[in-house]
C-alpha cells in the first residue's frame, strides 16, 4: 500500500511573518518548520501503514523552497519513509491550483493508494488544494475527516460539518483531508530524528514533472487587517437588555 | 573551528521534548506540586517518547541515542517541572544504569523491557538515615541463608521507590567484613516496607520514600554485579548522574531566566517596566551568564562521557556550578517577581523550593569540592 501525505514547510509561527513588498509573497527563511496541522495527516498515514502491514510505505510530498529541509526532516522523524520535494524558483508564489497540479503530478508519478492532507495550510489558508488534487488525480475526495476507519476495500470517515458529522466512504484510491483532532500525532523519538537523517529525499522541479508553470492569479494588493475597534458599552438604564437583544438580532446571532 | 554547539539532531530533539513538556507537563505542574501527586500516567507518556531508553543501545531495547540526548531531555523536562526531571534522571541514572552495567542476562531480560519503555521504574537504595555522603557507613545488612539473601535495615530518601510503577529496588547492603554488595529486591517482596511519601520542601510531585527491610528474603541470584563491589559499582554510575543533575539544574536556571525576562518587561512600577531599572536588569543579565556557563560545563561533560573519557572531574564541576547557580537563579527570579514571587500561583515560588535539593542529592556541593580538590592534588582530609 502506497500512502502519500502532503505537507508544507512554513515560517515558524512563533516568529513574525513578513511579506515581500514587491511580490506580496511571504518571505521564507532558510529554516522553516513543518506546518503543525500536517502532523495529523502524517499520523493518519502512519497508522494506516501500520494497519496495512510491512509492505506499506508513507511518503511525504511538498512544494516550496526546500531551505534547510528542517520541516521535511520533522515529517520523516515521525516515521515517514521518504520525501519528494518540488523546489523550483519558477513556482514562487504559486496559487492553490498550480500547487495542486504540482503535488498531483508528483504523487501520480510515485503511485498511490491513499493521499492524506490537512484541511488547509497555516500560512496560506486557501483550503482548496486537497479537493483540487483529488479532481486532478480523478479519485474521490473524502474531506474534513474527524475520524478515519479502514473498510474492506476503502476508507470510511466521519466528515465534520457545522452541525455534526456525515459518514462518508469510498473505495481506494482516495484523497483524504483530516482535521486537527482526528488523531493524536506522535512525538518524534530521538531514534526517529537520527533515522530521518538518512531517509531518501528526492528534489524535483516543475519540468521534471512535466507541469507547465502557468497561473491565472495575481495578487493586486495586500492590506493589513483593520485594527480592532473598541467595543460599545451599553449602560443599563433598565432597558439595556432590549438594546442588546436588538443588536444581536441585527447581527443575526439570535 | 572548535564547535560548542550541539548537533542539529540534538537541537531537533530538544524542540520535540520542549513541545512535549509544554503540552503534557506544564499545564499540570502546579497542581501536581500542590497536591503532592506523582503522575504515573505521565511516566508512560515519557516512555512513549523514548526518554527512559534513550541512552541505551538498540540491542537491549534502548533508544539508540546518547547521554547528551538524555541531558537535553532532562534539561527540557526540568525547565517546566523539576519533579518530573528528577523522576527521569533517577529512573535512568540510578534505576536502569546499574542493571545495564552489571545485570546478568537473566536480570536484564526480567527487568529492562518494562524499565526502558517507561512501564515501570527502578530505584536505587544507597542512602540511609545514618549514611549519605559517607556511603561506607552503610548499616543495612544481608546474609546468605541457604539459597537466599536475607536483608535487614533501612534506606532513606529513595526516589521512584513507592508508586505502583516501581518494579525493583537495588539495595546496597553489608555482606561481610568491609564488604558492601548490591542486591535486587522486587517490589512487593515480603519483609520490604515502603514508608509513606516524605513531605519534602520541593520536588513535591516526585515519588520519594523511606524503606524498611525486616527479614526481607530474595533468591541468591538477585545479587547485582560482583559480591563486595557494591559501593564501587555505585560510584561508577554516580559520576554520570551528576552530569544529569547538572542538566536538571540548567533547566531550572533557564526557566528562571525566561520567567524573569518576561516579568521584568511586563510589570510596571514608577511609570515603566521594572526591567529598565539596573537593580532588576543586572541580576537577570547575570542569570544569562549562569545559564551559558552551566550549559558549557554540562554538555562538555556529557560529550566526554559519550566519547568514553573519564568524567569524574568534569561531572563534579558541572554539578557543583550548575546546582549552585540554580539556587542563585531561583533567588534572583523570586526577587524580580517581588511579592508575586512569594505566592504559590507564580512558578518561581515552586522553583525556589525545588532548587535547594540540587546542591544536596547525588553528591553534595561539599563532596564535589572534595573531588575537585583531590583532583588538584590537594591533601584534603
Amino acid at each position: 500500500m502506497k500512502i502519500a501525505v502532503c505537507v508544507k514547510q512554513i515560517p515558524d509561527p512563533a516568529t513574525p511573518y513578513s511579506l515581500d513588498p514587491a511580490t506580496h509573497f511571504v518571505v521564507r527563511p532558510h529554516d522553516q518548520v513543518l506546518d503543525d496541522t500536517d502532523r495529523y495527516g502524517i499520523e493518519v498515514g502512519l497508522q494506516m501503514a501500520a494497519a496495512a502491514g510491512d509492505d506499506a510505505t508513507v511518503t511525504v510530498f511538498s512544494m516550496g523552497p526546500s531551505g534547510s529541509m528542517q520541516g521535511i526532516r520533522q515529517a520523516l522523524s515521525m516515521g515517514a519513509d521518504g520525501a519528494v520535494v518540488v523546489d523550483d524558483p519558477a513556482l514562487r508564489g504559486a496559487e492553490a491550483l498550480l500547487t495542486a497540479r504540482i503535488l498531483a503530478a508528483a504523487i501520480a508519478r510515485h503511485g498511490f493508494d491513499v493521499v492524506v492532507t490537512g484541511t488547509e495550510s497555516t500560512d496560506g489558508y486557501s483550503g482548496v488544494v486537497p479537493q483540487q488534487i483529488a479532481e486532478l488525480l480523478g479519485v474521490p475526495a473524502l474531506t474534513f475527516a474527524r475520524k478515519v476507519e479502514k473498510t474492506a476495500d476503502g476508507v470510511r470517515i466521519e466528515r465534520q460539518t457545522a452541525t455534526g458529522y456525515d459518514v462518508v466512504e469510498a473505495a481506494l484510491p482516495v484523497v483524504l483531508s483530516v482535521t486537527a483532532g482526528s488523531v493524536e500525532p506522535r512525538y518524534p523519538s530521538f531514534k526517529g530524528i537520527m533515522a530521518a537523517k538518512s531517509k531518501p529525499v528526492e528534489t524535483l522541479t516543475a519540468s521534471d514533472l512535466g507541469v507547465e508553470v502557468a497561473t491565472a492569479q495575481a495578487i493586486q494588493g495586500v492590506e493589513p487587517v483593520p485594527a480592532r475597534q473598541a467595543g460599545e458599552v451599553i449602560e443599563d438604564d433598565g432597558e439595556a437588555h432590549l438594546r442588546i437583544i436588538a443588536l444581536l438580532e441585527q447581527r443575526k446571532v439570535v | 573551528m572548535t564547535s560548542f554547539e550541539l548537533s542539529p539532531e540534538h537541537e531537533a530533539f530538544r524542540k520535540v521534548v520542549r513541545q512535549f513538556a509544554e503540552a503534557e507537563i506544564a499545564p499540570h505542574a502546579a497542581t501536581w506540586d500542590r497536591e503532592h501527586h506523582f503522575p504515573e500516567e505521565l511516566v508512560g507518556k515519557m516512555g512513549d517518547l523514548g526518554l527512559f531508553g534513550l541512552p541505551f543501545p538498540d540491542e537491549i531495547g534502548g533508544g539508540g541515542g546518547d547521554f547528551t540526548g538524555l541531558c537535553v531531555a532532562i534539561e527540557e523536562i526540568g525547565r517546566v517541572d523539576q519533579s518530573m526531571g528528577i523522576t527521569l534522571e533517577a529512573a535512568v541514572g540510578l534505576g536502569i544504569n546499574p542493571i545495564v552495567a552489571y545485570g546478568t542476562p537473566v536480570q536484564q531480560q526480567r527487568w529492562l523491557p518494562d524499565l526502558l519503555a517507561g512501564r515501570a521504574l527502578a530505584a536505587f537504595g544507597l542512602t540511609e538515615p545514618d549514611a549519605g555522603s559517607d556511603a561506607g557507613a552503610t548499616r543495612t545488612k544481608a546474609f546468605r541463608d541457604g539459597d537466599d539473601w536475607v536483608i535487614d535495615g533501612a534506606k532513606a530518601f529513595i526516589t521512584n521507590s513507592g508508586s505502583s510503577l516501581t518494579s525493583v529496588i537495588a539495595v546496597t547492603a553489608v555482606t561481610g567484613d568491609d564488604e558492601i554488595s548490591t542486591i535486587l529486591v522486587p517490589a512487593g517482596t515480603p519483609g520490604l516496607t515502603v514508608e509513606p511519601a516524605y513531605h519534602k520542601m520541593g520536588w513535591h510531585a516526585s515519588d520519594t520514600h523511606g524503606l524498611v527491610f525486616d527479614g526481607c528474603r530474595v533468591p541468591a541470584d538477585h545479587l547485582l554485579g560482583e559480591r563486595g563491589r557494591g559501593l564501587r559499582q555505585f560510584l561508577a554510575v554516580l559520576d554520570e548522574g551528576r552530569i544529569a543533575i547538572a542538566a536538571l539544574a540548567l533547566g531550572l536556571i533557564r526557566a528562571c531566566l525566561d520567567a524573569s525576562v518576561e516579568y521584568a518587561n511586563r510589570r510596571y512600577a514608577f511609570g515603566g517596566p521594572i526591567g529598565r531599572n539596573q537593580g532588576v536588569a543586572f541580576p537577570i543579565a547575570d542569570m544569562q551568564v549562569m545559564a551559558e556557563a552551566a550549559h558549557l560545563l554540562v554538555y562538555r561533560a556529557a560529550a566526554v562521557r559519550d566519547a568514553g573519557g573519564n568524567i569524574t572531574q568534569a561531572a563534579a564541576m558541572a554539578k557543583l556550578y550548575a546546582t549552585e547557580a540554580a539556587v542563585t537563579a531561583t533567588r534572583i527570579a523570586t526577587q524580580v517577581h517581588g511579592g508575586a514571587g512569594f505566592i504559590e500561583e507564580s512558578v518561581v515560588a515552586r522553583f525556589y523550593r525545588d532548587a535547594k535539593i540540587l546542591e544536596i542529592g547525588e553528591g553534595t556541593s561539599e563532596i564535589q569540592r572534595l573531588i575537585i580538590g583531590r583532583g588538584l592534588g590537594l591533601p584534603i582530609g
